[in-house]
This record gives structure tokens, sequence and C-alpha cells, in this order.
């Protein structure tokens, strides 16, 4: 039996709705566009990404595998040639970590509502003529999240690596400077942000229908759904940190001004 | 203290229909289908307006309040200024049948087509055992009190009514993440797959988690982030994982 497809009688304006609905999808469209403008800035800037006295490496250049990072940048090796100028290091790794936010549940949500008003707001009549959602290509492309969730892993566990690297004093020895302290709060959002993955959530517990008899995930789980009612704030804050971070060692590499040390 | 309120309501049927204004008195900690009650019992005797218990847990009394998808009977007059215009409709997804209200058979038919939870073979009602851990997550969604505001918000079949046919809307996805999650539904041993169901019959891939069924919901059901998004990743293990259809066993 098939449903009644009649339209309600009822055309009326776009929406009724009083409130400033367009605000929200305002503030994300120019979010979302200023992180997207300054990454590419940045990338295509390729310089000022590693401070080598303090051992700190931009986020954005992590890890640096091609043949033209500058010298100590590469912790992983350069298995990467030089391709040319107008291909700097990031292009290898970027798109994987870009792949993961862009097919991430929460900001699929953020980009459809402020970019493709699919719908602009809840109750707010969107501009299309035809609508498949995510059953075609190319958004049913977006069910590869799972996967960049994976490399997402890899790319945190490296930023990890850069974060323990930056516990370095000038001089050798064990140091701490305040760009330290901002790459710790970075990665610590950044494993928040991954680890409240709603893919991540499901691959440790959530494909399971009987949690009592795995005690374990169910706990994993637990934790994981705990993280992920937060995981538009973690996305957010963690964009955000990767932006200053990166803005910081680009800042001390120059020469801009030196990096405070607490410890030396 | 009473006020004069200024409400504007929807009159017409299926065919044609306007905005029509009225002042309602209005008391203090009174809702909108108080003045709708008011209305009709004093100037529009023939106002359509459904409703039940009053107390936002039958569903019936779902309409627009300013635009937005709400329960009447829940929407207190305190959230408007005194001399703001309240506007109520009918549901925009829906058929009119009359003033406020809405054909929802749309929601029936498509309740028909979730096939019926499936207990193991041999186990009478009565004799159903299993763990709160097991069966909490289908318990939130059995808070469903079946007011359609989700299916009303959703754009799309709010605004492409062409989708009616193909997409089952947030209530009945939620219904097939509930049954597919239970711990005692045997659906998939008698050769039933929920998940691919949900993506093929029930339109799960036309769902773009944009979450406003989530923000409508008068029961604070978390729809996308735990049934629809669940579900969606189940079809993901099913058909666009390869890696993880290999290691997959018969039944977790």
């Amino acid at each position: 039996m098939s449903a009644p497809t009649t339209t309600s009688g009822q055309r009326r304006a776009r929406t009724l709705r009083t409130d400033r609905w367009w605000l929200p999808p305002l503030g994300t469209a120019l979010g979302l566009s200023a992180f997207v403008i300054y990454g590419l800035v940045r990338t295509f800037m390729n310089q000022w990404y590693w401070a080598p006295d303090q051992h700190y490496l931009a986020p954005f250049f992590s890890p640096c595998l091609s043949e033209a990072c500058v010298p100590g940048a590469s912790h992983l090796g350069t298995p990467f040639p030089d391709l040319a100028p107008w291909v700097p290091p990031p292009v290898f790794v970027l798109p994987f970590v870009l792949g993961f936010r862009l097919t991430c549940y929460y900001y699929r949500k953020a980009y459809y509502r402020a970019f493709w008003a699919a719908p602009p707001a809840c109750a707010v009549t969107e501009p299309h003529r035809r609508y498949t959602g995510e059953s075609r290509f190319p958004l049913i492309l977006q069910n590869s999240h799972r996967y960049f969730f994976y490399t997402a892993l890899l790319v945190a566990a490296v930023l990890t690596y850069d974060t323990v690297l930056a516990f370095q004093g000038v001089n050798g020895g064990f140091g701490i400077g305040l760009g330290t302290l901002l790459m710790v709060v970075n990665v610590v959002l950044l494993w928040a942000y991954t680890l409240s993955c709603h893919s991540c959530r499901h691959l440790i517990g959530g494909r399971i229908n009987h949690f009592s008899k795995h005690p374990v995930r169910y706990r994993m789980w637990t934790w994981v759904s705990g993280l992920n009612g937060r995981h538009m704030s973690l996305a957010w804050a963690s964009l955000v940190s990767v932006a200053l971070v990166d803005l910081y060692v680009m800042l001390v590499a120059a020469g801009a001004f030196p990096d405070p040390r607490l410890i030396n | 203290m009473g006020y004069q309120a200024r409400l504007r309501v929807w009159r017409g049927d299926s065919e044609s229909g306007e905005l029509r204004d009225y002042e309602v008195e209005a008391e203090e900690g009174e809702v909108v289908l108080d003045l709708l009650h008011r209305l009709q019992a004093t100037r529009c005797p023939d106002l359509a307006v459904r409703w039940n218990c009053k107390a936002g847990k039958c569903g019936s009394c779902s309409a627009e309040v300013n635009g937005r998808p709400r329960l009447t009977c829940m929407t207190r007059m305190s959230l408007f200024d005194p001399d703001e215009v309240v506007t109520v409709t009918p549901m925009r997804t829906f058929p009119v049948i009359k003033d406020l209200v809405c054909d929802v058979s749309y929601n029936y038919v498509k309740a028909r087509e979730v096939p019926a939870f499936t207990p193991p073979e041999g186990l009478e009602p009565g004799e159903y055992r299993m763990q709160q851990r097991d069966v909490e997550r289908s318990q939130e969604f059995r808070k469903c009190i079946e007011c359609f505001l989700c299916q009303d918000t959703c754009h799309v079949i709010r605004d492409h009514a062409e989708n009616k046919e193909a997409f089952s809307g947030p209530r009945f996805l939620m219904r097939v993440a509930e049954l597919e999650m239970h711990p005692l539904d045997d659906y998939a041993e008698r050769g039933g797959d929920r998940p691919e169901e949900s993506r093929g019959e029930h339109g799960l891939g036309m769902c773009n988690i944009t979450k406003c069924c989530t923000d409508v919901c008068p029961e604070h059901i978390r729809i996308t982030d735990n049934a629809l998004i669940p579900l969606k990743e189940r079809v993901a293990d099913r058909r666009y994982d390869p890696i993880l259809r290999f290691f997959r066993r018969k039944k977790e």
C-alpha cells in the first residue's frame, strides 16, 4: 500500500518562523569559511612550520612526509618526493584529515544547513526542486566516514608524538614552553573529537545487540557515548585549536616573538 | 494577570484557506491550546482543533506555532511578548482536513510497512527475559508519543512531497532501529534484514542528518544520534564496508 502524497492545501510563505533562524547557519558558514581560507593560505605559504629550537611542528604540516620538508621537520621519514613548489607537504596528508571532517556526521549537518540550505534551518523551506539526500553519488560516499576515522586515529597518534617531542628544552634536555602547553591542549581536543565520532561509537560497541555478553565493549561504548554527546562542541573546539596552534608555531618559527619558556 | 493575546490562525480546508487574526483573552500560565479552546468557545465554534490529554503525552495537538512544529498544549503563552502576534498553523507536511486538523494517515501507512517485532521461536509473551543494559537503547525510542512533529519538520518530505512514497521519515526509521537493536528480535534469523530494508524500502539514504527531528521532539528522544546514525552505520557495515563484512560474525 502506498502512502498518500497529496500536499497540504496550505501554500504559504517560505517560513513563518519569527526568530533569527538564519543566524546559526550564517555563523557556521563564516566559521567554516574562515578555517578553509586559513588552511589554504597556510598550506600554500609552505614555510615557517618548524621551529627547530623549540621542536614545534605546525599541525597543518604534520606528519611532514615530503622531501620538500625543511630539515628536522620530518619525524617519520620522507617517502614522497619534492614534486614542485606548488605541491607543499600537507597535500599528502590533509586530504585524509579533511575527509574525516567532511564526512563527519556533525559537519555534514553543519554544511548541509549553512552552504547547501538543505534545509537552511528547521521548518524553513529549502530552495531545491529535487532532493535525493545521501542515497546517490556523490553524497553516498559519506558512508566512507569510518575509513577516514581510521586515518584520523593515525594522524592523532602522530600529533601526539609531535607534542611529546615539544617537551624539549631549547638547549636540550627537558623543557616546556607556552607552545608545548598549546600543543597538549590541541592534541587532547583532537583525541576527544576523534574518539567521540559516531563511527567510533558504532565500531566500539554500538553494533552489538547483546551488551551483557560484551561487558568491556559495553563500558567503552558508554564512555564514547558520553563523549559523543559533546561531538559538536569538540568539533569546533578542535578546529579552532588546530588553527591557533598552527598560527602560534608559524609566528614563533617566523621570529615574530620568542616562545615564553616555563621550564627550560 | 490577563491580557488580550493576538492570535493569527489558519482557517481553511484541503482546497483553500487563509490566516485570520483574532484577539483572545489570555490568563497567566496558559498555553496556546487554552487560547484555541477559548477562541472556539467564544468566537469560532467551527474551529477544528485536534486535542486530547493536554499534558504532552497523547501527541494529538501538534501544529506549528510561529512557524515551529510544537505541541500546542506544551507551548506556554509566556514564551511570547504580550503584544506579539502568535501564528498557529497546521502541520505543513500533511494535507489539511480542516483548520488545524491534518490527515496524518501517511504515518499509519508507513507504520504498517515496518515488519513487527519477531520473538525467538517458541518464546511466548510473558517469557521474554532480557537484561536492562541490552534493552535500554530500544526503550528510549518507546517514549515516542507519535505526535509526528519529527515527520512534519523533516525537510525530505516537508519540502518534497514526491519523496513520501520512498521515505518513511524519522519516526519509522526510529521504529526500525528500535527493533533492530532489540536483543530478542529474531527477524534476521527468519531471513529478514532490517538495516537493508531501512535503506531500501524506508529510504534511510535520503536522511541527511540535519537533526530537525531531534530538535522538535517533545520527548527529547535523540532520534538522530541514537537511532538514525546507528542505523546508517549498520547499513555501512553490510553495504559499504568490505573489510568489516569480511570479519563479521553472524550474530553478536
